[in-house]
């Protein structure tokens, strides 16, 4: 135990783990089995088969070789340390919850008097809290209708469709080994092309929609391809120029705006004419849920995103690049090529999600069109380990968390900064895995990756 | 570092056990309770109506120093003058806005106060999918109008008109300025007004009081309502260039120019939505000013309509000087007598039509 505490920081040094593994005999590889069989769970066993290779010796650390190693051990923690994860801020959210809460302060003013109170309001605030949560993302059983009770998960999905698309295409960019901040302008720009075809021209249906979806993919690809080719060919950092292309494509929208070609006739606003209707997501479930087809096309991505990343070449080459650029180059591969491939995809897959909103749930454009999507998805991706299922699970998780923001407000009367704290909570703990293993006294995971190799 | 930890607990204990040694309230309060509630609201012989208001805020939330401010303090005068229920949901961004509105139509309100025009298609969409339910909608218009929405319009370059004239009545430079955070509607016609009353301080008196930061088209702009620090940079600029009376038209942001105005030892403040003597009383001393958009009261005239006299109807309510919907804030006693005297006759003026507040 003594020997794995003094190195938790370095998850790759892989020798060093199978040395002490072996050292220590059968007591120790018994108790790490719990985590193997925890990351078996997210089915995505054989996915680690390139990574789990990189960190043989002899290779000069350089700092972006750390970064790289922290994403890769924040991508491969464990399904139980993810749920673990979840539990603790949900536990420290409610504790927030508590200290949030008037009655429960009001109780404890004369705790010593009648201690009850303190104890009952406490659990009060936690309950009704937590109830409307689930009463606002999942099912809502006090409803009079079945599809009044069904809606809260409507509206999950509805809200977890961006957040895949975007969830999905970072999560390519974080097994090729690229930290991608863009997401939120290449939201931006898709949804930016995807309107000026929806409101501006008028086609058939079914045309008209495809139409605008390819916008918003060009739109993101190519705000995608701009840090792609910068990185390939200078060196660039993707952080740096993502992040600047994020104000830049913001304030582009905003000087767009006001122009009179984006303004609704006798209007000044900075809001574009409502998208035609052929232009928008069909609602799959009737007018009445918010529902739309962008949901399934995300689901789509995501099993196009799992054939690319697990089944094509071009997926193999993406992740070896991630794994280790120089042995990519090396074998032959083209890391420059990669680098741009992997943004272009990433930034349409951007795009998409800015279909679900100016397609789907806010078919009209203004500046807060991307919302916090585009940073959202970076926490979505890394909770969802960067693999697609879990990407998609992670999104939904999101969605539910989105979706309770009015229930918890509305039904618990809670800020709605608790929410907030939660989902903040929760990155917080996914995205440190020693804490939540030293929280739960959990094992440090030596060998996870030889044995899921 | 252990025993640290150790004492600091203990003294957390102690404090928490302390606090904590008040006696219980007694448990048969509620009739008791009512009754000094109905007392209170009796004067407007309306005990505990049976309506509920709920109002829903765009991205800037109810602490905004602005307009989801304003109308959330006139929901909860209503709440407590007219004893009716209220509720309020913040957005965080747009997607939020549909399912907010939504969730108030569950909890069972009768009427909805959506604030900011970044609401109008959502309250459209939830207007026509709930006839029954009232709504209003501050500061914007729904296209096409819908039976069940009354817009809250306010006419602010009215007061603004009066602000205009009265900076430029006190200006020792010749110059004054003016800034705003995003170039939208109900920001700029803060502008419009300040300017048309700058000019029409001129022509009456053959002045030549210079206008910064807005000439009747485009404008300097901070292009944020969070930012503070943008506001005390767009102020030092118009400082820099001899203006010695600025109104920020940016929300919280505003506030960056009375820092800057501070720091420059001269100047004054002309604040805009509030008063900002009443918001910021610290800055009392450079504060000229402020032109009053009472959005508030609205809120509460239109629900007092509505639960008390039962009437509703989607007739926009406009904000005028006639009706105190606008209006200025006291002026500082650094206004000149003969400008302050005019005032009134301005504000007779434009009420009756004779003085126009469009910028020529």
């Amino acid at each position: 135990m003594s020997d794995d505490d003094k190195n938790p920081t370095t998850p790759d040094a892989s020798q060093d783990g199978e040395s002490s593994a072996s050292a220590d005999g059968t007591k120790k590889a018994a108790e790490s089995s719990v985590l193997v069989g925890g990351s078996d769970d997210g089915g995505d066993a054989p996915t680690s088969a390139v990574t789990g290779e990189s960190g043989e010796g002899g290779e000069p650390t350089t700092r972006s070789e750390d970064a790289r190693s922290m994403l890769r051990q924040i991508t491969e923690s464990s399904t139980l340390v993810v749920i673990l994860a979840i539990l603790a801020s949900l536990v420290i959210g409610g504790i927030l919850i508590i200290l949030a809460s008037e009655e429960v302060r009001t109780a404890a003013g004369y705790f010593f008097s009648r201690p009850a109170d303190t104890f009952s309001a406490m659990w009060d605030s936690v309950s009704s809290a937590y109830s409307a949560m689930w009463k606002g993302a999942f099912f809502n059983a006090d409803a009079d209708t079945f599809a009044a009770k069904v809606r809260p998960f409507i509206n999950t999905l509805t809200m977890a469709t961006p957040l895949i698309f975007a969830g999905l295409g970072l999560g390519i960019g974080f097994r090729a080994g690229l930290f991608n901040i863009g997401a939120q302008g290449q939201i931006i720009m898709g949804a930016t092309v995807g309107a000026m075809v929806g409101f501006m021209w008028h086609l058939p249906v079914g045309l008209h929609l495809l139409v605008a979806i390819l916008g918003c993919i060009l739109g993101g690809a190519m705000w995608g391809f701009i840090p792609g080719i910068l990185k390939a060919k200078t060196g660039a950092h993707e952080v740096i120029t993502t992040i600047m292309l994020n104000y830049i494509a913001l304030n582009l929208l905003a000087y767009l705006l006001t122009l009179d070609a984006f303004q609704r006739p006798d209007s000044d606003n900075p809001q574009t004419p409502i998208l035609d209707a052929n232009a928008q997501y069909p609602h799959v479930l009737g007018e009445s849920f918010p529902l739309h087809l962008g949901f399934f096309v995300a689901l789509l991505a995501a099993w196009g995103v799992w054939w690319l990343m697990e089944r094509s070449t071009l997926g193999f080459q993406f992740r070896a690049v991630g794994a280790n650029p120089s042995a990519s180059r090396t074998a032959g591969m083209s890391v420059s090529k990669s680098t741009v491939l992997v943004m272009v995809i990433a930034g349409g897959l951007a795009g998409l999600a800015g279909s679900a909103q100016v397609l789907g749930t806010q078919p009209s454009l203004t500046t807060g069109i991307a919302a916090s999507i585009g940073f959202d998805a970076i926490t979505v991706a890394l909770l969802g380990r960067s693999r697609p299922l879990g990407i998609v699970f992670a999104a939904i998780l999101f969605g539910g968390l989105k979706a309770s923001g009015p229930a918890l407000q509305v039904q618990a009367g809670l800020p709605i900064d608790i929410v907030l704290v939660v989902q903040s909570l929760i990155v917080l703990f996914i995205a440190a895995p020693p804490l939540v293993r030293f929280l739960f006294r959990l094992p440090t995971p030596k060998h996870e990756k030889e044995v899921t190799v | 570092m252990k025993n640290a930890i150790r004492i600091g607990a203990v003294v957390a204990a102690s404090a928490l056990a302390l606090a904590a040694c008040s006696s219980a309230p007694e448990e048969t309060t509620s009739p008791e309770s009512t009754g000094a509630a109905t007392s209170e609201t009796s004067e407007s012989a309306m005990a505990s109506v049976d309506y509920k208001a709920c109002m829903v805020s765009d991205a800037g939330g109810f602490d905004d120093k602005s307009f989801n401010q304003s109308g959330y303090e006139g929901l909860e005068r209503a709440e407590s003058e007219l004893g009716i229920e209220i509720n309020t949901a913040e957005s965080k961004d747009e997607n939020d806005f549909g399912p907010n509105i939504d969730a108030m139509v569950a909890d069972g309100c009768d009427m909805i106060i959506t604030v900011g025009f970044l609401l109008a298609d959502a309250t459209a969409t939830a207007a026509a999918a709930n006839p029954d339910v009232n709504f209003a909608l501050i500061d914007s218009t729904v296209d096409p109008a819908a039976d069940n929405v009354k817009p809250i319009l306010f006419e602010t370059d009215q007061a603004a008109f009066l602000a205009g004239y009265v900076a430029a009545g006190t200006s020792e430079s010749g110059t004054i300025g003016t800034f705003g955070g995003v170039n939208i509607p109900p920001v700029t016609i803060f502008m419009n007004g300040y300017l048309a009353g700058a000019n029409y301080f001129n022509e009456e008196t053959g002045g030549d009081v210079k206008v910064l930061g807005w000439d009747g088209e485009t404008g300097s702009f901070t292009d944020t309502f969070d930012d503070v620090t943008k506001g005390q940079t767009a102020a030092k600029g118009e400082l820099d260039q001899g203006a010695d009376i600025i109104m920020p038209v940016a929300g919280p942001v505003g506030g960056g120019a009375q820092v800057a105005i501070q720091d420059n030892g001269s100047g004054w403040f002309i604040g805009v939505d509030q008063d900002w003597t009443k918001t910021t009383p610290d800055y009392t001393d450079i504060i000229l000013t402020s032109v009053l958009k009472n959005i508030g009261n609205a809120v509460f005239d239109v629900i007092q309509a509505a639960s008390v006299d039962g009437s509703f109807d989607s007739t926009p309510y406009e904000g005028t000087l006639e009706n105190d919907g606008v209006g200025l804030a006291e002026l500082n006693a650094a206004v000149p007598a003969d400008v302050a005297g005019a005032v009134d006759g301005l504000k007779a003026g434009i009420i009756d039509g004779s003085i126009s507040v469009a910028v020529n």
